[in-house]
């Protein structure tokens, strides 16, 4: 996120889009609720699913799925012509706007509305709520990342928030909600094919060479060229250029889209390491299973959405031969002949701080005062609650011109539903932790696909009856819930479940940038099993 | 600004800050049960009556706004009066159960009582068959020990903007009541601010006292929010989770993942042993073993088709040191840039 959570308290208008707030991040809605109740800030929903965030909206638009780059363009085409952009603060603080501009003029609202079917009246609507305030945010999760347009879809909020000049100022900013305890730090720390920590590139002989010399090794030792991503690796070893692989704490038999093939790659794998608290479905497959600890059973750090690097603390041990994550990697490394010898995790902080300028500052005693956003060069420094202040991170931000481009399978006659996935409130991810007890099994104890009633009538469906859902790469069997969440046409199923795995149905088509999968949209029939 | 006495003292404060808010701002305890800081005043339970010189009557600080030159008391015998029976009203109310109450040792009411010392109650009412049920499944409504200080139902209206719970009936009779079940998140904030044990988590029920229990600040473990909550620990298990008002980005609050999600640290499910498959089947093994073999295989594929032959996926679960580890030992150990993680996912 470019502005703290607490920001929207002071938003005039706040734009929610591919979020389902109320669920995902139940602390983060709270603000939301109080923004609106309690500092007359407007919340703007566009999104495919009619989500309970709805009901605390001034207006709520329903777009088809896979339209965003659309209805965003279209919204700016707006915009633009009603002289709501932030001119001023273009010409002094960005680039690229002519050819930006120019390629907004073609997402007039009458083409906009035949691509997303929002009527114009509510495209101007939008546009004004959302060009008028001052300042105003956006908020937005992977109900934008997860198409195949996913790069394009982020760009384009941040297209819009400049146009208004919402960059860089408090209440305003382009903030995705990350979905993970520790996603934003696992990216911190170069959990990333291309870059080491801190997003210093690996094609970068200087930075390569600073790694090197901090981890004593030449630099010639040091790949100069990036990895592969995570959904090209699986592919990789069905072609045999992937020959093992080292797992930890991710499941991707159940999280990755079109789990059949995944399940093929992963068989053609030489030696398949698995480190993890469960024997989850991924752990099964593997020929090492080696088990680590939880968050609660080690000291670290933990980096919120807000970008706020935080502590987690050891409460307790449990009893077996479990290991600390860091000493079963440290074991291997030593044992491959590169020894690796920490005393605690404060000692890997230190030489974290020593190589990643924007963590040069974030010690483990100054977190015992609370947390501290990054960048934070240096131990005086307070850390970087909002991004893009006065100049943006790269100068001059910079304006996309960007087209509206399709989802990679479209509805037709054999296929004619959308479907799309997530989370449900009282599930997380491929639910290895939250299955495990009674508690939240008892709030939320089956899957259930949520089918809007309209459809449902006409497929002669009630609620909890069985339906058949089927991609052109799997089928599954699920209850179906009846519920004007999803517009007729579209169904959602969550991916909790390894039992009934809605990713055997979704599309592994990736967005050609980041390589995220389209797990938002993939054409699906749905009849009464 | 405004400037007033209270106990002598001179404090001044904004206008419209209420009399227990100014009492707060220069170190002046005025006890409260109802009043709670995330929250507007509520008035229900006379604890923080004052004495305003030339008003007859007492007033309760918590919804008294300042005025110019008043001069407050907080502390008189008459005051202390009030306090005492206001408390053995709502001990009318309340079973003194604390034994096998989960609040015990830890429960305003119990405070208040010690403090003011109650040793009996000379009043009593007959007993009323109250509904137990609740708007949530991990929760357990204990109605006899409610004493109608209308926390929870204020903070489920006004911190988490629902309003799943609310109140029937009214003096003796009354109750907390649910009008919504779908509604509620079962998020656990009613459980957060209730003073007594009349509502408690209904999944560690009788496993721990709340002096044994050790509570560890830490950082949630789900989604990005980076709650600031505390495990409740004892005996080497997690018996509950609980957050601290005024701390992180939550500032007390959580949601049902956080708070009631916490099983899976101590499930039996739990892997405590390395595992090696040997003819298709998991066979326990020694640390020793396991890691041997892994480094050795690694070791031979790097060899025979280069590193870039293994690929790593570190976790979005894990913490930043454990990520950093990992990816060192992908691209130090190994050699390759072939690491990357589930944030796509």
């Amino acid at each position: 996120m470019t502005n703290p959570i607490a920001d929207v308290l002071i938003s005039e208008t706040v734009l929610v889009t591919g979020t389902n707030t109320t669920e995902n991040h139940p602390i983060f809605a709270n603000y939301l609720k109080e923004a609106v109740l309690k500092h007359g800030t407007k919340i703007l929903v566009i999104d495919p699913r009619r989500i309970d965030l709805v009901d605390y909206a001034e207006l709520y638009l329903q777009p088809k799925p896979g339209s965003d780059i659309a209805w965003i363009n279209g919204l700016m085409h707006i915009i633009v012509k009603e002289g709501w952009a932030a001119q001023e603060y273009i010409d002094e603080r960005c680039e690229g706007f002519a050819e930006f501009a120019e390629n907004l003029k073609k997402f007039t609202p009458e083409y906009v509305s035949g691509v997303t079917g929002l009527n114009e009246d509510e495209l101007y609507a939008a546009a004004k709520l959302y060009g008028q305030a001052a300042p105003a945010s956006i908020l937005y999760a992977m109900g934008i990342t997860q198409h195949t347009s996913g790069t394009d879809n982020v760009k384009s909020l941040g297209n819009l928030a400049m146009l208004c000049g919402n960059m860089g100022i408090p209440g305003g900013g382009v903030n995705p909600l990350r979905g993970q305890n520790n996603v934003q730090g696992a990216c911190d720390m170069g959990g990333l094919p291309n870059v080491y920590t801190g997003y210093q590139t690996v094609d970068n002989e200087d930075v390569r060479a600073k790694f090197a010399k901090a981890w004593g090794l030449e630099t010639e030792a040091l790949d100069a060229v990036p990895g592969l991503k995570l959904t090209e690796m699986f592919p990789a070893a069905a072609e045999g250029k992937i020959k093992a692989m080292y797992i930890m704490g991710e499941n991707p038999l159940v999280s990755d889209p079109d789990l059949t093939h995944i399940e093929h790659c992963v068989e053609a794998l030489d030696f398949f390491v698995v480190q993890d608290i469960f024997l989850t479905e991924t752990a099964q497959k593997a020929d090492v299973v080696l088990p680590g600890v939880s968050f609660a059973e080690k000291d670290g750090t933990f980096v919120n959405s807000e970008r706020i690097v935080q502590r987690i603390r050891k409460a307790l041990t449990i009893a077996g031969e479990a290991r600390e994550d860091r000493d079963i990697i440290a074991q291997i490394s030593t044992r491959m002949g590169y020894e690796m010898n920490y005393e605690n995790a404060a000692a890997i902080m230190k030489e974290i701080n020593e190589v990643t300028p924007s963590y040069g500052g974030i010690t483990y005693d100054r977190l015992e005062n609370g947390g501290l956003a990054w960048p934070c060069p240096d131990t005086d420094h307070p850390g970087t609650p909002i991004l893009h202040v006065d100049k943006f991170a790269r100068g001059k931000g910079l304006f996309f011109a960007i087209e509206h481009q399709p989802p990679a399978e479209e509805c037709d006659k054999e296929y004619p539903f959308v479907l799309t996935t997530g989370r449900v409130l009282a599930h997380f991810h491929t639910g290895t932790m939250t299955r495990k007890g009674v508690g939240l099994n008892k709030v939320h104890p089956e899957i259930k696909a949520e089918i809007n009633p309209e459809d449902a009538a006409r497929l002669g469906v009630v609620a909890d009856d069985l339906l058949t859902i089927a991609s052109r790469r799997g089928s599954i069997e699920v209850k179906a819930m009846l519920s004007d969440r999803p517009a007729a046409g579209v169904v959602f199923v969550p991916f909790h479940f390894h039992e009934i795995a809605v990713n055997r149905l979704t599309n592994a088509a990736l967005d050609p940038v980041a390589k995220i999968p389209e797990y938002k949209v993939c054409a699906v029939k749905v009849e009464k099993a | 600004m405004v400037t007033l006495t209270i106990d002598g003292k001179e404090v001044t404060v904004p206008q419209g800050t209420t009399i227990l808010e100014a009492a707060r701002s220069v170190d002046i305890k005025i006890p409260t049960l109802c009043y709670h800081d995330r929250m507007s005043p509520i008035g229900s339970c006379r604890m923080c009556v004052v004495e305003i010189e030339g008003f007859a009557h007492p007033m309760a600080a918590c919804t008294t706004p300042v005025e110019d030159g008043i001069e407050v008391a907080t502390i008189s015998d008459r005051l202390t009066r009030i306090r005492q029976d206001s408390l053995k009203l709502i001990l009318v109310n309340h079973p003194l159960d604390c034994p096998v109450c989960d609040k015990g040792g830890e429960c305003l009411l119990q405070d208040l009582t010690y403090e003011f010392g109650i040793d009996q109650v000379e009043y009593s009412a007959a007993k009323v068959d109250r509904d137990s049920q609740y708007a949530s499944p991990l929760i357990r409504y204990w109605p006899d020990r409610c004493i109608m200080c209308l926390r929870c139902v204020t903070a489920c209206q006004e911190i988490k903007g629902i309003g799943a719970i609310s109140v029937k009936g009214d003096g003796y009779g009354a109750q907390v009541v649910t009008v919504d079940a779908d509604k509620c998140q079962s998020c656990g904030e009613c459980l957060q601010v209730c003073p007594t044990g009349a509502l408690t988590e209904d999944l560690s029920r009788y496993k721990g006292r709340t002096w044994l229990i050790e509570r560890v600040p830490t950082t949630c473990t789900y989604c990005g929010c980076g709650c600031q909550l505390e495990l409740n620990v004892q005996a080497g298990r997690v018996m509950a989770v609980t957050a601290q008002d005024g701390v992180g980005v939550n500032q007390g609050s959580l949601c049902v993942k956080g708070r009631f999600g916490y099983e899976f640290i101590n499930s039996d499910e739990r892997l405590t042993t390395p595992l090696i498959k040997k003819n298709g089947k998991f066979e326990e093994a020694s640390w020793d073993e396991a890691l041997t073999l892994v480094a050795d295989k690694f070791s031979a594929i790097k060899a025979e088709h280069g590193p870039g032959a293994i690929g790593g996926l570190t976790s979005a679960r894990c913490s930043n040191e454990e990520n950093y580890l990992f990816q060192k030992f992908m691209r130090a150990a190994v050699g390759t840039n072939n690491v990357d993680h589930c944030a796509r996912l």
